[in-house]
């Protein structure tokens, strides 16, 4: 059995706004990633993925604070640690984390280099300028980045080479787990394959353990990680497998998000897009049952009042590993759902035939 | 827009700003009905009188109810206000000389030092130490004692044939209802050098400074407003010429123009409203600067484009769809524009270039007044440090209202 | 083959002269027939934004041609551009930044009514059309009625555009990466109303996009534009499914797909 690297319990956060009010972004989130996994967390903008991620971290800033649950890193309980603990400890070593406009990050006026210096000093103050280009230019000639990328200033590279620049310089100290919110979505298609070889590389030469990917590209999310993980207005409405969540959604809104994937191939034009109508509800007062009733084609009167909690389904292999278990949020049985979506034509992408 | 301006009453320091100047303008509509008539009368035959009340002499005497009261410290009050200091020095001399110890001697206790005077004097006295011209001034200043503390009448006449006739007599303990006297004057700040009512003036000059504020600051943002506009959407050759000028006039130190050109135009031609027109033309340059940058930026927006499709004119996108967007930011160029305007006739007044007028006071002549009058050296501060201060105060004012603007209107910045 | 709408021969921009000379388009020749739902499919920096801009008379063209209804388009005053605005429209890419906030949505719709004429109309007949044009896109106007745009989401705002489109009826309309901004899941409806907005009213629909995916889904034919210039058109099963060009190859190989395994071979050499 695979060692746990992060392992997240009933992780609850929440923005305080201007007028006070509590809205919890991130509600009661569980879940954890073994060692060699990258999972992938896919939703509508607005769901709380983005603010997952930061609150991964353990960095909280106004307005974002944290509420609670816990977060355990190689068995190294991270929540409720003080910011400059954080920064201290956890950040860089034990995390890292790339937000989408990384890449505009960069001082311009510096140069590359030097980013690197700060964020090894600031964990090793004693290291020298030599040891530490030395430990620079190995890792970018390993990770395909040519190495005289580190005397240059930012605004010389190109927004592919810059991006990658800012992973390797934010993956230098080795960290357990990388969080990647949109890393690549800025990009075109062929530099955005470049960052995500890139992330491959640091993952099968172990200087990452494991890593969360956030996109809302979802052919991307698919080819990129292990499992993926719903979320929908802040709670996790399902999470499996990359395969089984594509082809075999069992949530009605998964499967209308899956049902969105146009990717160039035969079959795309074959089956009709469909839309989800409505808009997310809003977090300032959630609806108190399930919190997709008010779009889902399949609503019943029972949806709108009882909270409905997480379900795991599907069977333990034969160690007892939880591994092909998968969970939802859904009054509604599995079988049930499964054959309601058979009865209307399946899933687009399987050309109208659920696996 | 209801939002908006619900935040911008809900911002202390507009808020805080806004009263200060609107305090400042009522006062200055407010303050003539008070105390009416022509701001820069002459009402005083001199120069510099200390703030103060002032009761016309020739009233009291001739008020014709008169009221004795027995007043113990009356006597004391007027001795000790008589007494001058160096009459005092005098006496503490003689005393010294007498022989009595110097801290039994207090020359600020009036009623103490008379006491001792009358006890000890003795004119008679001749002291080795003392030469005969001091003893003689001591004699002197003793007998001007005794006429101070007689409480005889005070016989006033007047002359109607060539011979005095008594008309009346004031008494030690008369005294007048100042309600009762026909010419009492307050004078909170004084006078200045031509003996005009300084607050009174001032609150004169500041409607005049305001106004030319308004005046330069509309002219400065209309005229900085249009070209900033135009340079900004039409952009190409006028964009190229507007910007020419532009820079033309950010190389040369606008102050330096505005001096040249105050000096250019005669003494005469040089009114209130034409030095406001010549503060506003010379100051255009960083609103148009600032309004083309912000117009280059949204003359590419979609909604810009989308109603060039529907085919409207070019003024009517200027007005409908660019300037909204910038009106945050004209109204806070305007608010400085006004406070650097009145700054701005100060400094041009300071130097004489200010508004050659008689008739209308503004804050910066009343402080070149005061400066070639050598006030600050004949130490009557009540004619330039008030102007200082309400000076400071408008400025203050306005640039904390746009403080406030700025908060609300680029929420980035409220931390 | 059914008559062409909108033709270029040689459409060239230039920007700026000298060294720092730029050709953003490159000599760009096209044909767009009536009903035709043609993507325009380059990454960015490709000159894709450029040539919508010249298209609609936005931008003026350095070098070429542009034909509107077989004959030469002319946009050299104020009265033709209208009447050439009539004939051809757009819709942009960011719901947000395509309204006047200070503007009640009414105005919006008002001004194309008034655009088609319909200015002397009764004030009933107006808000008639309006509640039709609201209903085209599944909003009701009733609901919609002195609203300021930004009380919208993005998603309405966008289909509030299409709405403006069909109160115009023009005989083109030029979709800008019309779902760029938009969450996939709502993507479809827009889509839909594109499709209708052929099928019902007729028009010709030119959509930019940089996702060669959601060009295949959509289009008639498609044109791959790559530093300003096309390298390779055709119908949309002939360009996607056997594409002949290097760089639609690259293009389509460098997508993400779910069905072929997205290798990371030959692009990283």
């Amino acid at each position: 059995m695979a060692k746990k690297m992060l392992e997240v319990k009933d992780l609850t956060t929440k923005y305080i706004t201007r007028f006070r009010e509590n809205i919890y972004a991130v509600d009661h989130v569980s879940f954890e990633v073994e060692e060699g996994k990258t999972l992938g967390i896919a939703g509508e903008s607005g769901c709380g993925k983005s603010t997952l991620a930061l609150s991964l971290m353990g960095y909280y800033f106004p307005p974002l604070y944290y509420s609670g649950g816990e977060i355990t890193i190689d068995g190294r309980n991270i929540s409720g640690l003080k910011p400059d603990d954080v920064r201290k400890s956890i950040l860089g070593t034990e995390i890292a984390y790339i937000p989408q406009a990384a890449m505009n990050a960069l001082n311009p006026t510096a140069k590359i280099i030097r980013f690197i210096e700060d964020v090894i000093h600031a964990h090793d103050p004693k290291k020298t300028k030599k040891d530490i280009y030395d430990l620079a230019k190995e890792r970018f000639e390993i990770l395909n980045l040519p190495s005289d990328v580190l005397q240059k200033h930012s605004v010389e590279l190109s927004g592919g080479m810059k991006q990658r620049t800012v992973i390797a310089i934010s993956t230098i100290l080795s960290p357990k787990v990388l969080i990647a919110d949109e890393p690549s979505s800025a990009l075109d298609v062929t530099s955005q394959k470049l960052v995500i070889k890139m992330m491959y590389d640091l993952m099968n030469m172990g200087y990452i353990k494991s890593m969360i990917f956030i996109t809302h590209e979802l052919p991307l999310l698919y080819n990129v990680t292990d499992d993926i993980m719903v979320m929908y207005a802040g709670q996790i409405v399902e999470s499996g497998s990359a395969r089984q969540m594509v082809f075999d959604p069992v949530h009605p809104y998964s499967k209308g998000l899956m049902d969105s994937i146009i990717v160039p191939e035969e079959g795309t034009r074959d089956a009709k897009l469909t839309a989800i109508p409505g808009t997310p509800p809003n977090l300032k007062d959630p609806p108190k049952g399930c919190r997709f009733a008010d779009r889902c084609k399949y609503v019943m009167p029972l949806c709108q009042t009882s909270f409905v909690t997480m379900r795991r389904f599907g069977e333990l292999d034969d160690d007892g590993n939880a591994e092909s278990q998968r969970r939802y949020r859904c009054i509604v049985p599995v079988h049930e759902l499964k054959e309601t979506f058979k009865r209307e034509g399946g899933l687009r992408n399987t050309g109208g035939a659920a696996i | 827009m209801k939002n908006t301006l619900r935040q911008i009453a809900h911002s202390p320091k507009f808020m805080i700003g806004f009263c200060m100047i609107l305090l400042m303008v009522l006062s200055v509509f407010i303050y003539p009905l008070i105390v009416p008539g022509n701001p820069l009368e002459m009402i005083g035959l001199g120069t510099f009188f200390r703030p103060g009340t002032y009761v016309s002499v020739y009233d009291s005497v001739s008020t014709d109810k008169r009221y004795v009261i027995k007043l113990s410290d009356a006597a004391e009050k007027r001795l000790a206000s008589k007494l001058a200091p160096e009459d005092r020095e005098v006496m503490k001399t003689w005393l010294l000389a007498f022989g009595l110890p110097e801290e039994s001697i207090d020359l600020e206790n009036t009623e103490e030092l008379l006491q001792l005077w009358r006890n000890t004097y003795d004119p008679e006295l001749r002291f080795d130490n003392m030469t005969t011209a001091v003893r003689k001034h001591v004699q002197r200043t003793d007998a001007k004692l005794d006429s101070l503390l007689t409480d005889t009448d005070i016989i006033i006449a007047s002359e109607t044939d060539g011979t005095l006739t008594q008309s009346g007599a004031v008494g030690a303990n008369d005294y007048v209802n100042v309600s009762e006297i026909a010419n009492v004057r307050v004078l909170p700040l004084g006078t200045d050098n031509f003996g005009r009512d300084v607050l009174k003036e001032m609150i004169s000059a500041l409607g005049t400074s305001l106004l030319i504020g308004l005046i330069a600051g509309t002219i400065a943002t209309v005229f900085g407003l249009a070209l900033g506009l135009l340079a900004g959407y039409v952009g190409g050759i006028v964009d190229d010429i507007i910007m020419f000028v532009t820079n033309l006039f950010t190389v040369i130190p606008s102050f330096v123009l505005l001096i040249l050109i105050s000096f250019s135009i005669s003494q005469t031609q040089r009114g209130t409203v034409t030095v406001a027109v010549v503060i506003g033309l010379t100051s255009w340059v960083w609103t148009t600067r600032s309004v083309r940058a912000q117009v280059v930026s949204l003359r590419n927006r979609d909604h810009v484009n989308l109603s060039k499709l529907s085919g409207h004119s070019l003024p009517r996108i200027l007005v409908a769809d660019i300037l909204p967007y910038i009106a945050s930011y004209v109204i806070m160029a305007f608010i400085l524009q006004i406070s650097s305007g009145i700054l701005a006739e100060a400094q041009l007044s300071m130097l004489g270039l200010g508004p050659r007028t008689t008739t209308t006071p503004t804050l910066g002549l009343m402080m070149y007044w005061a400066m070639l009058y050598t006030a600050h050296i004949n130490g009557a501060w009540w004619a330039y440090f008030p102007i200082v201060v309400l000076i400071a105060c408008v400025s203050f004012s306005l640039n904390l209202m746009n403080t406030g603007l700025d908060q609300v209107f680029n929420p980035q910045l409220r931390g | 083959m059914s008559d062409s709408v909108l033709s270029g021969k040689g459409i060239t921009k230039v920007f700026g002269f000298g060294d720092k000379k730029t050709i953003a388009v490159d000599h760009v020749d096209f044909d767009f027939h009536e009903r035709e739902l043609v993507s325009i499919v380059g990454e960015s920096g490709s000159g894709k934004t450029t040539l919508v801009k010249m298209l609609l008379g936005l931008l003026s063209v350095t070098e070429g041609d542009i034909y509107f209804m077989g004959k030469k388009r002319d946009i050299s005053t104020r009265g033709k551009k209208r009447e050439y605005w009539k004939g051809i429209q757009a819709i942009f890419q960011d719901p947000f930044s395509s309204y006047n906030m200070f503007h009640k949505i009414d105005s919006v719709l008002l001004d194309c009514i008034n655009m088609r004429g319909g200015a002397g109309l009764p004030r009933s007949k107006k808000i008639e059309m309006m509640t039709e044009a609201c209903g085209f896109v599944n909003l009701k106007f009733a609901e919609l009625t002195n609203k300021y745009p930004f009380e919208l989401s993005g998603g309405q705002m966008q289909r509030l555009m299409i709405a403006r489109i069909f109160l115009l009826k023009p005989k083109i309309l030029l979709a800008d990466e019309p779902t760029s901004m938009i969450d996939a899941c709502s993507r479809a409806t827009i889509l839909d109303m594109l499709l209708q907005c052929r099928d019902e009213v007729g028009m010709m629909i030119i959509f930019i996009t940089h996702d060669i995916g959601l060009a295949y889904y959509i289009s008639d034919s498609v044109y791959i534009m790559e530093h300003g210039k096309f390298v390779e058109h055709g119908s949309a099963d002939d360009v996607i499914l056997n594409p002949s060009a290097d760089y639609t190859k690259r293009l389509i190989n460098d997508v993400p797909k779910i069905h072929a395994p997205w290798d990371f071979g030959k692009a990283l050499g």
